[in-house]
């Protein structure tokens, strides 16, 4: 393994994000209190309580979870589709590194800001609403499991991307909308039974419902299933990378 | 001695049906300056990306001191450095950050004392601090020379190095180009200004159409394809060439003030002292004389011409 690689891409990706600090963490951190402000008091105020959980603090773990998909897309797409664009790519095609070191580096550090993100985010919810944390374990695994399946997938996304709107299009008109629709600011046993069954086809419903699991006991789906379903798309995401990578799909002539 | 870059039978063909290079093979040798020559688009820069990774080879191998650079790419990698050819660099980065991640990505431990000596050498210690992107141009190549020399390779590619850069940094970089000779580094460049060849390689290659046309040293290569012309400046205008003179194939200018004989560069030599003689008795006196060989430029054109 070349470790000193890693590092040095780990390094490199993480002081772009604290170059732009500001952008990094300031702007998830002030999505979510917007979201307390709408959603937690002005609608939860008009709300019932949620399985025995009151409205605002039943979407935190629903918030968390949109902001890591968010963040470890966009961080690791933009990641390695910055490089190909701007033509720095030749350095890392042309350096001792294989997969795994690539892998590590880049995904590795985008999934480390995600958690650090989606941590933030827990600690910012703490001031507006009281949260009770019931598998703190579970907790971490899912949040680390989501952040680095995700940025596999981000990464994935960026060698695919040969456009700036390609790179766009894929977070804006898919990502986003399956995470609203996932269970993020409900429970999907209130939806009309036909629904219901058509949001089943949703895959992040499994890591929101996971996730809120492990915070109140509470699921839409089982737990097994959840981690089935995350398990399985870490896996197919490393698999296409690894082809991708090996094979130069995207990245050589 | 093996040589350090064994290239065999290497051909590519990219996607589109172009055939960038047709069955090369070409062995560099440990230690030497190469220069490949070749018009735009012969397929220079696809062997150098070949080589360095940045392009899956058709068929052929490459041996870069002995590793196959498909099969046991670390290996052969880590003993290659490349300046391409385009001014790709990380804006918002600083010089000392780049050249740091360079050696990283390439496995070497940090040495700092090591980084300090090629910024130096290359004028850029001062601008160690600076972002990338506030850099000239010409600071951003010297930025990718020091980014390639950070992992001490045994191999170093120059694709186009003096592509838009000023004299002062072309001086600079053959110095270092020198010194890294001196320290056994083997270079391989690829340039359009011949001048540079001439002044640097040891040996040439010239490259047209995905093929090499030709490998040779640079002075024998001077030496066999380079011609002469001895120029000599008449007293009094002649009108045309006395016939006397006519076996010699002479030209005259429109202004009838000079006589040029054109020889190769071994059977021609001999024959001056009679020209010069026939001269002398058909009474054409001269007040000076120069002799003038064909550059490189001028042999790689008619080789290019006669290859097309």
């Amino acid at each position: 393994m070349n470790w000193q690689a890693v590092k040095a891409i780990y390094r490199f990706e993480m002081s772009r994000s604290f170059r732009t600090l500001v952008q990094s963490i300031g702007a998830p951190v002030l999505t979510t209190s917007l979201y307390f402000v709408v959603f937690g008091s002005a609608i939860g105020s008009r709300m019932t309580q949620i399985g025995g959980i009151p409205y605002g603090a039943f979407i935190v773990p629903g918030l968390i979870m949109l902001s890591i998909l968010t963040e470890s897309v966009g961080n690791s797409s933009f990641g390695i589709y910055m490089p190909k664009w701007a033509g720095t790519i030749y350095e890392l095609l042309s350096a001792p590194v294989s997969t795994p070191e690539i892998l590590l580096g880049y995904v590795g550090a985008a999934a480390s800001k995600s958690v650090m993100i989606g941590l933030i985010i827990l600690a910012t919810s703490t001031f507006f609403v009281p949260l009770q944390i019931q598998h703190p374990v579970w907790m971490v695994a899912f949040l680390l499991l989501t952040s680095v399946s995700f940025s596999l997938f981000g990464f994935m996304l960026g060698i695919w991307a040969d456009s700036w709107e390609k790179l766009n299009v894929v977070p804006t008109l898919i990502v986003t909308p399956l995470t609203f629709l996932g269970g993020s600011f409900y429970s999907i046993d209130m939806l009309p039974p036909v629904w219901r069954t058509v949001t089943l086809f949703n895959p992040v419903v499994y890591l929101i419902s996971g996730f809120r699991w492990s915070f109140y006991g509470l699921a839409d789906v089982s737990l097994a299933v959840s981690l089935a379903f995350i398990g399985g798309f870490f896996l197919l995401c490393l698999a296409v990378i690894s082809w991708m990578i090996r094979s130069g799909w995207r990245l050589k002539h | 001695m093996e040589p350090i870059l064994s290239i065999r039978d290497l051909t590519k063909t990219y996607k589109g049906g172009h055939q960038a290079l047709k069955s090369v093979s070409l062995d560099i040798r440990r230690g030497e300056i190469f220069a490949l020559l070749g018009p735009n688009g012969a397929g220079k820069t696809t062997l150098i990306g070949i080589t360095c990774g940045l392009v899956n080879p058709t068929s052929g191998t490459v041996l870069a001191d002995g590793h196959d650079v498909v099969h046991d790419f670390r290996a052969a990698r880590a003993t290659i450095g490349l300046v391409p050819q385009e001014l790709t660099t990380d804006a918002f980065e600083t010089v000392w950050a780049t050249v740091c991640f360079s050696r990283g990505l390439f496995g070497k431990q940090p040495d700092p004392a090591l980084l300090e000596r090629i910024l130096r050498n290359l004028s850029l210690w001062e601008k160690k601090d600076s972002k990338i992107a506030t850099l000239s141009g010409g600071m951003k190549r010297r930025v990718l020379i020091a980014k390639a020399l950070s992992h001490e390779p045994r191999i170093l590619f120059l694709d186009e190095p003096s592509a838009g850069v000023d004299v002062e940094l072309r001086r600079d970089m053959w110095n270092v180009v020198r010194d890294l000779r001196d320290a056994g580094v083997t270079i391989i460049l690829t340039t359009h200004y011949i001048e540079e060849a001439e002044e640097m390689a040891d040996r040439i290659g010239v490259i047209s159409r995905g093929e090499l046309i030709l490998v040779e040293e640079k002075a024998s290569l001077m030496h066999k394809l380079g011609r002469k012309q001895l120029t000599l400046h008449l007293q009094d205008a002649l009108h045309a060439i006395p016939q006397a003179l006519e076996g010699y194939g002479l030209s005259l200018s429109p202004d009838g003030l000079s006589l040029v004989y054109s020889f190769e560069n071994e059977g021609g030599r001999a024959r001056i002292t009679a020209l010069l003689r026939q001269l002398n008795e058909s009474g054409v006196a001269f007040r000076d004389l120069e002799t003038s060989q064909s550059s490189l430029e001028e042999i790689f054109v008619s080789l290019v011409r006669g290859a097309a």
